[in-house]
Formats: structure tokens, C-alpha cells, sequence
């Protein structure tokens, strides 16, 4: 029951201790994981989004250099004067002044034929009126080409702008080394599996990547349209998960593509994420391991003053049993006291009749004789159990000696040797030598003793021994004596009721059942304690606690 | 002069046969029922011994030892007490009693304290001759 209860408690502690102390740490440690990761994704993106965007400008102000300073040209020289080749050999070579990404630089008229050709290859001639850029660029002006391998064989793209010049339209062209961009687009700084290209319109890589294709592969990437700014996207593609920052070149359709692993740039986040695992881990146990603690010790605690309260109830009860029997007792001890002095009056009037002449004439004067003689044995035993029952009752006020409790019970055993001899019951004598002498009441404490030997003795019935110990237990300022016979013992539940008045086993006229009773009530009057200890079978124990001062 | 004993009880049987056993020992006794008709008696005549109950209604056994101690100081008086303790004799000897028996009474050790009471007696009133 009080188990029970106790154990709900116990669970109760722990829960109420785990509730208030997980609830505070996981929402503490969640709440800054949380924080942390968001301002560090932002800064990561916001990282990825400036790089993105310098590189755009960079590349930006690369194309509208060269788109500058060939419109520049085209708007400064006219056909006639860059139709001669020698003219335009010497404007090719000021413009290789400046960017050496020039490969080559070309005239075409009108109808697309090439007037003049600076460069490593025959272009003279050649008929470009077919052509798609050269529509275009007739139609809008300006032109910029996808980067393509052409018969130069070699990765380059092409500017071409138009200028009308009276009634005709002739067109400047200069092919531009694409290498440039690689270099451009490759120093981007990144980590070990990061990547950066330029993507056509037509998702045909512009720029050779790092790791995985080769420059001119169509990428497997999701149509992306014009948008202004910078984007930075987590995008799986071909299984791989990838951050993604993108942007679109202004001069050209073209997309700058920073690709990079989110688990290395996380990795710091991914770090501080395990640590605040491990320590919530590392906390939790610590906590719970309080709370069980803390649980057990508080409950520990309740259990100890439950059991002194329940022993403190048992001596309370056994206490107030006591008194009241003891009342109870008097009364009836007085209430036969007077019938009884009655009867034995009579009985004694009876016999002084007997003494009488004509009477110890009759033939039954020895019958009479004899039964005056027994009603006043019978009266004076009854007698007896009165005056013990008001002796327990109203017991006298103890004296106050100085009593040495080994002699004492070496007197007290004194008594009992020749009965205890002829049954074959030897006394252990296990006394402390310098025990502290008791203040208390010599004859009641003999009174007790004795009792206790005696019924020691009569449980042993033949052969067996008796142990008397004294013990001196300084902490407590009391003598311990421990009377311990191997006889039959008590059962357990008659053990309760060894100390009430009129218990008794032993046969009827051989005990009176008071005897424990005045024990126990002679101890407690001198401020000790009495309990017994029994197996049936191996003997028992009684224990006497005495205070060494009164 | 014999020995003249005045039995004050208020149990009626029991005081009736102690008066029979005085008589047939031909000890001069005279019964009472409570502790004012002893006290009307010992006024009216003399008594060398009184047996006193302590336990009896109304008057009780130490307030008619104080009485007959304040009147008749020479009188020796015999506590009857059913209490087992020696308190309560002690308390009564303390008042002036000669001495105490319990109850139930052994008639042979009343009769010897009577007698030796008497005997005191007849010492104090040849010391103090009234």
C-alpha cells in the first residue's frame, strides 16, 4: 500500500524534476540551433550570392569592353578606309594593344561577303550572307555569339556589330579567344567539390566545368528564366543535392552558374549541430541521473520516517494498552478484594467453630476441616493475583541507586543455578567489563530479570543454554542486556501478545500471566525499553534498553 | 485493663464476622458502619484499638484517622487497605497509624497487631498519665 503509493512519487519526483529541466534545456538548445543555422544559411547564401554577382559584373564589363571598342572602331573608321587590309592589319594590332583575347577582325559588306580579314585563316570571300548571326545583326546592330569551335578549332565566340554609312550597312566581326572566360569563371574560390560555368540558352556549358562534363555538353538543368539580381537555389540534379547561385549576364543570354555542396558549406553548422546533440545527450543523462537521485534520496527519506513513525505508533499503542488494562485491572482487583476478605473471614470463623468440643465429635469433622483449610489456600492464591494485578496497576515510585547491571545479574542468576543445573541449562555469561554503572531500582530490576530467566528456562524444558549479554551503546546513553535461551521460541502471532496482562502458556495454576506485564510496565517506569525477538524452533531474545542516568 | 477494639467497615458480613471472631477469643468488640458512627462511639466510650477500612462511602478511611487522631490521640489505629502498594499504608502510618494490613485480612496477624498496638498504648499512658 504505502509501497505503492511511494513508489508513484518517486515516479512522480522524477517526471515533475525531468519535465522542468528538459523543458527549459530543448527549447534553450533548439531555439539557439536554430538562430544559429538561419543566420549562418544566410550568410552562407549571402556569401555565394556576392561571389555570383562579382564574377557577373567582371564578365559583364569584359563583353561590354570588347563590344566598346569594336562599335567605337566601327563608328570612328569608315568601309572604304577598313576595306584596305593593311589599315585594318594596323587597327588590329592597336586593338591587341589592349586585349589580347582578339583572335582575328573582319569587314563584311551588305550582301555578307568578307571584304578584308585580319588573322590566322582565309576568310577573304567568304559569303556570310546565309548566315543567322548576320541576319541578326543587319536586323539589331549588334551581335554576340555562343562560344563554339568553329573551323579555327578552337573554343571562341564572335562580336560582330553593323554600321550604316549612307545608303549601305557593312558589318565589323571579331572573333574572341573564350579561354578568358574559363580563366574568369575558374577563379572563382571555392571548396573542394564547388563549380562554376557559364550556361547558354540552350543549357550547352559555355565554360568547362570542373568536375563531371566536358566544355559544349548540355547540362540536365531546369529552364531558368530571365530574372534580374542574383538567385541561390538547393537543386538536385542528376541525384546530386547542390546550392546553386545563379545569375544572368546582361550583354548575353547567357547564365552564371556557381554550384556548390551544401554539406561542406554546412559543415561548420553540421559541427555545432552534433555538439548540441552530444551536449543535450551529455545533459539529459546528468539530469536524469539527478532526478533519480534526488527521487530516491527524498523517498529514501520518507521510508525511514515511516518506519520510525510506525514503530513509534506500535510502542504509543502498546503504551496506552497498558494503562488502560491497568486501570481496568485495579478496579477489578478492589471490587474482589472485598468479597474475598469476606470468604476468608468466614472461612476463619468456621474454623475457630471447629475448635469447638461437639464438633470434632462429628464423623465428618475431618471433611469440614479439610475444606476450611482449602477455601482459605484457594483465597490466599486469589489473593495473589489481586494484589499483583494492583501492584502492576500502581506501581511504587522507583528508587534511585547505583547499580553495577553485570552483579546484578550475576545475583539474579545466583538464584536460578540450581534449578538451571538440574535441567541441564548452562548460562553464557557475555558482559561488557566496563560497563557504566545505571542510575535505577535495584529490586525491580531483579524483580524483571528474574521473571525473564525464569520463563528462559521453562522454554528450554532440558539442556540448552541461556545467553546474557550486556552491551554499552555510548551514543545513545544506554545499556543494552540481551537474554537469549534456545528454547522452543514463540510463535509469530503470539509474539504480539507476550506483554498482555493474563498471556500465558504455561499451565493453568503455574503461571499468572502477569509477569511479562509487570516487566514491561517496571521498565518502562525506568524510563527504558523492552521488546523480544523470536523464531520458533531456535529460542528467543529478549532485549532491555536502560538509560545510563535516570 | 483488656484490650477494648473498636471495627469500623462498611461491608456488613465482613465486619459482622470479625465481631464474632473477636468475641469467641473474648476480646471486647464493637462494630461500626461508617466513619461518623466511630467517631459518635469513641466519643461516648473508650477503645484501645480501632481497625479502619480505608475504602468506604462518604467519610473516607484517612479523613476519620485524621479525626481520631485530632480527639483521641491515644488511640492506636489499624489501617485495612485493599490497595497492594505500601504507598497508601505509608501514607496512613504518616497520619498516625500503628500500622497496616491488607486485605484480604489474615486474622492471626490482625489479632497480634492488636495486640501489640494495645500494649503501646498502655506505654504512652503510663508516660503520659492523663
Amino acid at each position: 500500500m504505502i509501497q505503492d503509493e511511494l513508489g508513484k512519487l518517486r515516479l512522480k519526483l522524477i517526471a515533475i524534476t525531468l519535465a522542468f529541466s528538459f523543458i527549459p534545456l530543448l527549447s534553450l538548445g533548439l531555439g539557439l540551433y536554430d538562430r544559429l543555422s538561419d543566420t549562418y544559411i544566410d550568410k552562407v547564401y549571402g556569401n555565394l550570392r556576392n561571389l555570383v554577382e562579382n564574377k557577373r559584373v567582371t564578365i559583364d564589363l569584359f563583353l561590354s569592353e570588347r563590344v566598346a571598342q569594336l562599335s567605337n572602331l566601327a563608328l570612328t573608321e569608315s568601309f572604304r578606309e577598313l576595306s584596305g587590309e593593311a589599315y585594318l592589319e594596323r587597327i588590329f594590332g592597336v586593338l591587341q594593344l589592349h586585349s589580347k583575347s582578339f583572335l582575328d577582325l573582319q569587314v563584311i559588306d551588305q550582301n555578307g561577303i568578307c571584304v578584308s580579314y585580319v588573322g590566322p585563316y582565309q576568310l577573304r570571300g567568304i559569303d556570310y550572307s546565309r548566315e543567322d548571326w548576320f541576319n541578326k545583326v543587319m536586323a539589331k546592330g549588334i551581335h554576340v555569339s555562343d562560344v563554339f569551335m568553329g573551323f579555327r578549332k578552337y573554343p571562341h565566340f564572335n562580336i560582330a556589330i553593323s554600321r550604316r554609312e549612307g545608303d549601305r550597312t557593312w558589318v565589323l566581326r571579331a572573333a574572341i579567344d573564350s579561354d578568358i572566360f574559363d580563366s574568369l569563371v575558374r577563379s572563382v574560390q571555392l571548396g573542394k567539390s564547388g563549380d562554376a560555368f557559364l550556361l547558354a540558352a540552350d543549357h550547352v556549358l559555355q565554360t568547362r566545368p570542373r568536375f563531371g562534363h566536358e566544355m559544349f555538353d548540355k547540362l540536365n538543368f531546369p529552364d531558368i528564366p530571365r530574372f534580374s539580381g542574383t538567385r541561390v537555389d538547393e537543386m538536385t540534379i542528376d541525384g546530386q543535392p547542390s546550392l546553386y547561385a545563379m545569375t544572368w549576364l546582361n550583354l548575353k543570354d547567357w547564365l552564371l552558374v556557381i554550384k556548390d555542396d551544401p554539406h561542406e558549406e554546412l559543415l561548420p553548422l553540421y559541427r555545432a549541430r552534433w555538439l548540441l546533440i552530444l551536449l543535450l545527450a551529455g545533459g539529459s543523462l546528468i539530469i536524469i541521473g539527478g532526478a533519480v537521485f534526488t527521487a530516491n534520496a527524498t523517498v529514501g527519506a520518507l521510508v525511514r520516517a515511516e518506519r520510525e513513525k510506525a514503530t513509534l505508533d506500535a510502542s504509543l499503542t502498546q503504551s496506552s494498552k497498558m494503562a488502560a488494562l491497568g486501570k481496568l485491572a485495579a478496579g477489578v482487583a478492589h471490587e474482589v478484594n472485598n468479597p474475598l476478605a469476606i470468604i476468608m473471614e468466614k472461612a476463619g470463623w468456621m474454623r475457630d467453630l471447629l475448635s469447638e468440643e461437639d464438633i470434632k465429635a462429628s464423623p465428618n469433622f475431618g471433611e469440614f476441616e479439610d475444606a476450611v483449610a482449602k477455601i482459605e489456600f484457594h483465597v490466599r492464591r486469589a489473593k495473589d493475583v489481586t494484589h499483583r494485578l494492583l501492584g502492576f496497576a500502581r506501581r511504587m515510585e522507583p528508587t534511585q541507586e547505583d547499580i553495577d547491571v553485570n552483579l546484578l545479574l550475576d545475583q539474579t542468576r545466583s538464584f536460578l543455578e540450581n534449578e538451571a543445573n538440574f535441567r541441564g541449562i548452562t548460562f553464557i555469561r557475555n558482559y561488557q567489563n566496563d560497563l557504566p554503572r545505571i542510575e535505577s531500582d535495584t529490586s525491580q530490576l531483579q524483580q524483571v530479570f528474574l521473571n525473564i530467566l525464569d520463563n528462559a528456562i521453562d522454554a528450554i524444558d532440558k539442556n540448552g543454554s541461556i545467553t546474557i549479554a550486556t552491551r554499552h551503546h555510548s551514543e545513545s546513553g544506554e545499556v543494552d542486556i540481551a537474554i537469549a535461551d534456545t528454547g522452543k521460541g514463540i510463535p509469530k502471532e503470539t509474539v504480539e501478545k507476550i506483554f498482555d496482562p493474563f498471556f500465558t502458556t504455561k499451565k493453568v495454576g503455574e503461571g499468572t500471566g502477569l509477569g511479562l506485564t509487570i516487566s514491561y510496565s517496571i521498565i518502562e517506569k525506568l524510563g527504558g525499553r523492552i521488546h523480544v525477538e523470536s523464531e520458533e524452533g531456535r529460542g528467543t531474545t529478549f532485549h532491555i534498553t536502560l538509560p545510563v542516568g535516570a | 485493663m483488656g484490650l477494648r477494639v473498636l471495627a469500623v467497615d462498611d461491608e456488613a458480613d465482613f465486619i459482622e464476622t470479625l465481631v464474632k471472631r473477636f468475641t469467641y477469643r473474648q476480646i471486647p468488640v464493637t462494630a461500626a458502619a461508617s466513619g461518623p458512627e466511630a467517631l459518635a462511639l469513641l466519643d461516648r466510650e473508650p477503645f484501645d484499638v480501632v481497625i479502619l477500612d480505608m475504602r468506604m462511602p462518604g467519610m473516607d478511611g484517612l479523613t476519620v484517622l485524621r479525626e481520631i487522631k485530632k480527639r483521641h490521640p491515644l488511640v492506636e489505629v489499624i489501617i485495612l487497605t485493599g490497595h497492594a502498594s505500601v504507598e497508601a499504608g505509608m501514607q496512613g502510618m504518616s497520619l498516625g497509624a500503628y500500622d497496616y494490613v491488607l486485605k484480604p485480612v489474615d486474622f492471626g496477624e490482625l489479632l497480634e497487631k492488636a495486640k501489640k498496638a494495645h500494649e503501646r498504648k498502655k506505654l504512652h499512658e503510663a508516660r503520659n498519665p492523663a
